[in-house]
């Protein structure tokens, strides 16, 4: 059923949908609708859960990790300041196998303070072997809370799903509400292979010594390789059973494209529109969406650039010192590749700069008039 | 008087506690009475090495070892799993440090037992960060040498009041107890095996590693801080009514306490003395709390 909801609520509906059975979360601006929509939720007994409302964000997925260790699918969400203050659990649980969900706001980081979007948050957790799925619209958002529990569960690892603040979490948009009796054929209960469980008692987490330590994060780096095959299969499964799926990778006009803008996020449907506007002027662009970041798809994305000689990624985020990171991780991933594009490191929009589709096609513009890039960072700042 | 058996031996050979480790027997007593149908929560602390390493572990019962300061929060998880699996009679035992509960968790403790997560938190206090190789914490008592406050500017704070800081959330259960008396420790666990809510124990462990004493006097020390009353055995019912679990009266003098430990060598007689005012001036706030509000 269509229904008009803002990303926030999109992405506790998911979880309702989802049946998750422990919410553990801490309130923090833009990611608060999401928790008093959940609240709602579980007050009103649509969702049998146990919420349990935590002093602090570093207690709320600890207290997450703990449910998922003794079996039960589990749910928080957080942004920004919040997002970090996890970061040490986020090692944790991923470390644990635990399948948690979290939806995180993507805002930006204080100081100053600044309530808007920002990816710098949840892109600096790259290296927690959380997988991360970043959304284009709320109707994304609330598929991706759905899918993310398939990917999660099947590889034992836990998934992040990403959506901007206010562009997406506090913007109204029609969302075709997925029916429960298809994400119950679509979502199994969770059984965990191994729990904390009386009948079975085992110790997780003792000390080892290096071999054990290696084997143990090789295997959690296989299973995140593995993930991407996971994450196509699991959207590809969501496309047949509600008629929509996204990819991992979405590319958009792509084909003889002169010039590929590569986004994420929000901006991603931005690029689109202003791919239209260019293509319709002669110029031959195309865009292509990073949905799944971790793992980075680098077959998918060398795939969708095929022959195109130039590559603009525009990055709402920044590894200061070293420039956007989507830019890094698409330079790394083309690295030993034979065909190597020009690839333009735009970055800017940071804390809620606004990337209309004329920004979005002056870049483009400007990367098609560049000869070869002098700079691994291409300041865009924008009002 | 009542002999303490042990009936769940659920800590089983090859853990590697240091010799006369006072942690090692609190665990021992508190499984007894908690049984098989228990769930441990460990963050860093000695028990965290204690338990041995992989593939070796000497607890009987599932253990997830977690990060220093969650203990708490990672217990209540557990326990909101096991309650929507319909399962209420399984423990859930946080078992943390001293430096893990008045310290670096306190935060999460304070939020579980605010929310009154139906969790059992045992803390169990040797008085440093002993498994770093001892340096002070906020249960360090006054006085104390430990490797970050040398003899010669040997810690100047008292220890904090953990139970009074429990007792102020106003959780249904919190008690003090002893390796030393181990029919006494093994009864309050029981107590807050039967209750339901955030439960918190705080046992005195003495550490001989940490507080340069013998191993074989371990548990002489633990009797004699109950005995000199610098380690009063107390329980606190919903945060309001107390009640005294041993008058020591008359009480041994502290320094009985005190002189068998390298950590207070540095201390003349006038700064022991001052310790047993201390100790003196504690014991009088505290019957005076329980005549007050006797349970």
């Amino acid at each position: 059923m269509k229904e008009v909801m803002m990303g926030d609520v999109a992405a506790a509906r998911g979880v309702k949908l989802a049946r998750v059975e422990v919410i553990a979360a801490y309130p923090i601006t833009p990611q608060t609708i999401i928790v008093e929509e959940l609240s709602e939720i579980c007050g009103r007994g649509e969702l049998k859960a146990r919420f349990i409302k935590v002093e602090s964000e570093h207690s709320a997925l600890a207290c997450c990790m703990g449910a998922s260790m003794a079996g039960a699918r589990t749910f928080t969400a957080s942004a920004s300041q919040g997002l970090l203050l996890m970061h040490e659990m986020l090692h944790w649980s991923a470390g644990a196998r635990t399948p948690i969900v979290m939806a995180n706001v993507n805002r930006a980081i204080a100081p100053p303070w600044n309530l808007w979007s920002d990816q710098t948050d949840s892109l600096s957790q790259r290296d927690t072997s959380w997988i991360q799925l970043y959304c284009e619209n709320n109707q994304e958002v609330i598929d991706t809370v759905i899918q993310a529990y398939r990917i999660a569960e099947s590889v034992y690892l836990p998934v992040m799903v990403a959506l901007d603040a206010f562009i997406l979490s506090h913007t109204s948009e029609i969302v075709d509400v997925p029916e429960q009796a298809d994400v119950d054929r679509y979502l199994p209960p969770f059984k965990a292979a191994l729990a904390l469980d009386t009948n079975d008692p085992r110790a997780f987490g003792s000390i080892s010594g290096p071999m054990e330590y290696q084997k143990l994060k090789m295997a959690r780096h296989e299973d995140m390789m593995r993930a991407v095959e996971v994450a196509r299969r699991a959207d590809d499964e969501f496309g047949e059973i509600f008629g929509r799926k996204y990819g991992i990778a979405e590319r958009y006009r792509c084909e003889d494209a002169d010039l590929i803008l590569l986004t994420s996020g929000a901006l991603g449907g931005t690029a689109k529109i202003a791919v239209d506007a260019l293509r319709e002027s002669g110029a031959a662009v195309g865009a292509l969406r990073v949905r799944l970041f971790r793992p980075f798809p680098a077959d998918d994305i060398a795939d969708a650039i095929g022959g195109a000689p130039k590559v603009a990624v525009i990055d709402r985020n920044l590894s200061v010192g070293a420039g956007g990171i989507f830019a890094q991780e698409l330079k790394a991933a083309l690295y030993d590749r034979e065909r190597r594009p020009a690839v333009y490191g735009f970055t800017g929009g940071y804390g809620g700069g606004d990337f209309t589709p004329e920004v979005v096609e002056g870049i483009a513009r400007r990367a098609l008039e560049m000869g070869k890039p002098d700079s691994p960072v291409i300041w865009e700042a924008i009002p | 008087m009542r002999r303490a058996r042990i009936e769940n031996e659920l800590v089983s050979k090859g853990h590697v506690a240091c010799p006369g480790c006072g942690a090692a027997l609190a665990m021992r007593y508190a499984l007894n009475v908690l049984g098989p149908k228990t769930i441990i929560v460990l963050p860093a602390c000695c028990w965290s090495v204690i338990t041995n390493r992989h593939p070796e572990c000497c607890l009987e019962v599932p253990v997830f070892h977690t990060a220093f300061e969650t203990a708490a929060c990672v217990a209540s998880g557990v326990r909101a799993a096991l309650e929507v699996k319909g399962d209420n009679d399984t423990n859930v035992l946080a078992w943390a440090g001293d430096g893990g509960t008045f310290d670096i968790g306190l935060q999460a403790l304070s939020g579980a037992a605010e929310r009154n997560d139906d969790i059992i938190y045992v803390c169990y206090d040797n008085e440093a960060y002993m498994n770093t190789g001892v340096q002070r914490s906020s249960a360090t008592p006054w006085g104390a040498w430990t490797t970050t406050t040398p003899a010669t500017h040997f810690k100047g704070q008292e220890k904090k009041n953990i139970m009074e800081i429990m007792a102020a959330h106003r959780i249904p259960y919190a008690a003090t107890a002893s390796i030393s008396m181990p029919e006494d420790l093994m009864t309050k666990v029981e107590r807050a095996r039967v209750a339901r809510g955030t439960r918190f124990l705080h046992i005195f462990c003495p550490c001989p590693t940490g507080w340069r004493s013998s191993p074989d006097l371990t548990i002489e020390l633990a009797r004699a801080a109950v005995e000199s009353r610098a380690f009063p055995l107390y329980e606190i019912f919903d945060g309001a009514k107390r009640r005294l679990s041993l008058d020591p009266a008359p009480p041994a003098p502290v320094a009985d306490y005190i002189r068998p430990q390298g950590r207070f060598r540095h201390l003349d007689s006038a700064q022991i003395e001052a310790i047993q005012n201390r100790v003196d001036e504690e014991w009088l706030r505290l019957t005076k709390l329980i005549e007050n509000n006797p349970a």
